[in-house]
């Protein structure tokens, strides 16, 4: 097991010297970090630094130009199945389908990981305050609700790792403060979580940052 | 053997790399391609016999045959450069493959008007739906195809990738296409006159044509290297090697 | 249900589900199917589009060719061959990009099991809902342009067969095309000169029955064609989807 930091046990995941072209244009390159279990890292920097990009290159949805993803000390070209099954993905789009109602949005979240109860879905629907409209089709809800309906999913997935961009979008205060407060609960857990944010998380226990636009 | 590989692999991911061994090659095809065309037409078009049953026309198989054996090959190349960009991820051979498209479709192209027009002082029409005819019209809807999907998508990875797939699914296709063409073919049978295979050309009717084969495959070495030369100039216009070349001239 | 850290009044509680195993790719490809078939059922529109087309495009050849038996009869199989293909055609242009548009896409090659057989999902459930329907409408237009009889079994067969091919295939030129916003046209040109085979075939068929031969050998031919895309195409079509995905 290879140690890749200070710390005793070995990172959930770590990036070594990730760079990332798009478009002839290096959005960055060089970029290290190591996740643990319990942390929360968010990725800072202005409009345009490749927040979304790195995201979307960490959930596998773009290739790298170089450097290499470990999940769990093994590289991820070798355990690519495991780490994508350990991996929630959240990404602007949040993939609620508009014709669908909220419990068979998550129906399919839910089968995803062996999860086969309409129960315990419809009271994470309850959990974020969607009581109701259970059986309304997601294009009758609004653009705050629809956002409720994909982060209903972090009230019951087990996966250990989140990728989150943007998860405060449209979203009101009090739920989020709500999505913080499941943050810190998936962090006490022994979960990680990666997010951008414009949001202010400094109170959140385990947060680490990375900047990038300074990168270059 | 593996650094030497390694090396190799470095080196057809640097296009200053591309663009100056290809720049030493150029001479060499342009010099083949004028050596065997001129001899080639010479021979095919001035020393080589009458046909017996076409008389004269048939010098246009000179040119037919030739753009015919390119149309088919130059699709296959293009997918073994898909192959080698998806799975090495080699950007070269992109630039190779977007570099072929065109040259293949233009050669499709010549076979099938040059085909028509030998058609009509054989079968005394412009155009019959013979199954090779039609195979290679099929085939030309396939570059078609190859060329509009690059025009049409970008950034240009996404475009590279979604015509190296293509081309990949057209190499599978193209035998399913040919097999079935030929099934349908003889299964609706036209009364028409069959070009009959001879048993045997005299050398001199087939070394002119040997010699004309060998002239186009040097002729598209010759304008694929430009093609891809200017697109490897293109790609690479921001980089610093570029700008100092063109400082120069 | 068990709270964690109840600061805030507004918490969402983390669940605790009853079992939690991964499931099987088996499970997941069948959720999938369930889902992609809720989600087609209530797009009625581009269930019925396609039919009407099909329709639509048959009742203009005896407009524009000749109403008589005569001339109907011969070019029956061909027309309603080529207004199904097209129909097919027309009818898997909009298969993949609400789903880019919405993010599902994206969910579904994050989601740690392998995007094949889940593309396969979705073509194989439009297939049942878009192109079994063609093949029950078939028969009524082959009365129509004085199909003989005898041959309309081995229309509904041939259609049948082909439309998965037809299906399959053309859902890689709908992944390819995928990223861009219009493409009705390109994926024309890019798709139907691999439809030959298949066109060939299933007019082969129809013109055996009509001829009082067996058609069985062009219906074996059809069959293998359709195998051949049900194992091939799903991995060409999650490769096009990937590379559509990745330019967004």
């Amino acid at each position: 097991m290879i140690k890749t930091s200070a710390k005793s046990v070995p990172a959930l995941l770590s990036a070594r010297k990730l760079a990332c072209v798009r478009d002839e244009r290096l959005l960055f390159s060089g970029l290290n970090f190591d996740l643990h279990a319990g942390e929360l890292l968010q990725l800072e920097g202005p409009n345009g630094a490749g927040k979304t990009s790195l995201m979307r290159l960490l959930a596998g949805l773009l290739p790298f130009s170089e450097g290499e993803l470990v999940w769990q000390g093994q590289p991820i070209a070798v355990c690519r199945e495991a780490f994508y099954q350990s991996m929630l993905f959240i990404g602007h789009l949040a993939g609620i389908k508009a014709e669908l109602t909220p419990l068979e949005n998550l129906y399919w979240f839910a089968a995803l990981e062996g999860i086969d109860d309409e129960a315990l879905l419809e009271q994470a629907l309850r959990q974020v305050g969607l009581a109701g409209y259970e059986d309304h089709p997601c294009h009758q809800l609004s653009a705050g609700q629809k956002r409720r309906v994909a982060l209903a999913r972090l009230t019951f997935t087990q996966r250990p790792v989140w990728l989150l961009d943007e998860p405060f979008t449209a979203l009101d205060k009090a739920a989020v403060a709500a999505v913080e407060q499941l943050l810190i609960a998936h962090s006490q857990a022994g979960g990680a979580v990666i997010l951008t944010s414009h949001h202010a998380l400094e109170e959140l226990p385990g947060l680490k940052k990375l900047s990038l636009g300074d990168l270059l | 053997m593996w650094n030497w590989l390694k090396t190799l692999y470095h080196r057809l991911g640097s296009p200053k790399w591309f663009y100056q061994i290809t720049g030493k090659w150029l001479p060499w095809f342009v010099a083949a391609s004028l050596v065997l065309l001129t001899t080639g037409l010479v021979m095919g078009l001035a020393y080589a016999p009458m046909d017996y049953q076409q008389g004269n026309s048939f010098r246009i198989m000179y040119i037919h045959v030739p753009a015919a054996f390119l149309a088919q090959s130059v699709y296959m190349m293009m997918a073994a450069a898909g192959v080698v960009m998806l799975v090495w991820k080699i950007k070269m051979a992109d630039v190779v493959a977007q570099a072929l498209a065109p040259v293949g479709a233009a050669m499709t192209f010549i076979s099938l008007v040059t085909g028509a027009i030998w058609g009509m002082p054989t079968w005394g029409t412009w155009w019959m739906w013979d199954a090779r005819l039609t195979s290679m019209l099929i085939l030309f809807f396939l570059y078609l195809g190859v060329i509009a999907l690059r025009e049409a998508l970008s950034p240009q990875e996404v475009a590279a990738k979604a015509c190296a797939l293509l081309a990949i699914v057209g190499v599978i296709n193209i035998p399913i296409i040919k097999y079935s063409v030929d099934w349908w073919y003889t299964l609706h049978q036209p009364a028409s006159i069959k070009l009959t295979e001879k048993p045997a050309m005299p050398a001199s009717m087939y070394l002119p044509l040997l010699f004309m084969v060998l002239g186009f495959y040097a002729l598209l070495g010759w304008s694929v290297l430009l093609r891809a030369r200017a697109e490897v100039l293109r790609r690479e216009a921001k980089s610093g090697w570029v700008r100092e070349l063109l400082k120069d001239k | 249900m068990n709270l964690v850290k109840k600061t805030n009044a507004a918490a969402f509680c983390r669940l605790t589900p009853k079992k939690v195993n991964s499931p099987s790719l088996m499970a997941v490809f069948i959720a999938a199917c369930r889902r992609e078939w809720q989600l087609q059922v209530r797009r009625k529109g581009d269930l019925i589009n396609p039919l009407v087309f099909f329709a639509l495009v048959v009742v203009l050849f005896p407009l524009g060719v000749s109403p008589t038996a005569e001339i109907l009869a011969p070019v029956a199989p061909g027309v309603l061959w080529v207004a199904a293909l097209l129909a097919v055609l027309m009818s898997l242009d909009a298969l993949f990009r609400p789903d880019l548009q919405d993010g599902s896409l994206e969910q579904l090659l994050v989601c740690g099991y392998p995007a094949a057989p889940l593309s396969l999902a979705k073509v194989l459930v439009h297939w049942l809902l878009s192109c079994v329907p063609l093949v029950l409408l078939a028969p009524l237009l082959g009365v129509m342009l004085y199909l003989p009889f005898q041959a309309q079994g081995v229309l509904m067969l041939s259609l049948l067969l082909g439309s998965l091919t037809l299906s399959l295939v053309g859902a890689i030129g709908a992944a390819l095309t995928t990223g861009l916003g219009k493409s009705g046209v390109l994926m024309t040109l890019l798709v139907l000169p691999f439809y030959m085979p298949v066109l060939i075939f299933g007019t082969g068929a129809m013109q055996a029955a009509i001829g009082g031969h067996t058609a069985l050998a062009h219906l074996a031919l059809l069959g293998a064609l359709a195998l051949v895309a049900l194992v091939l195409s799903p991995w060409a079509i999650a490769a096009a989807l990937r590379i559509a995905v990745s330019g967004e």
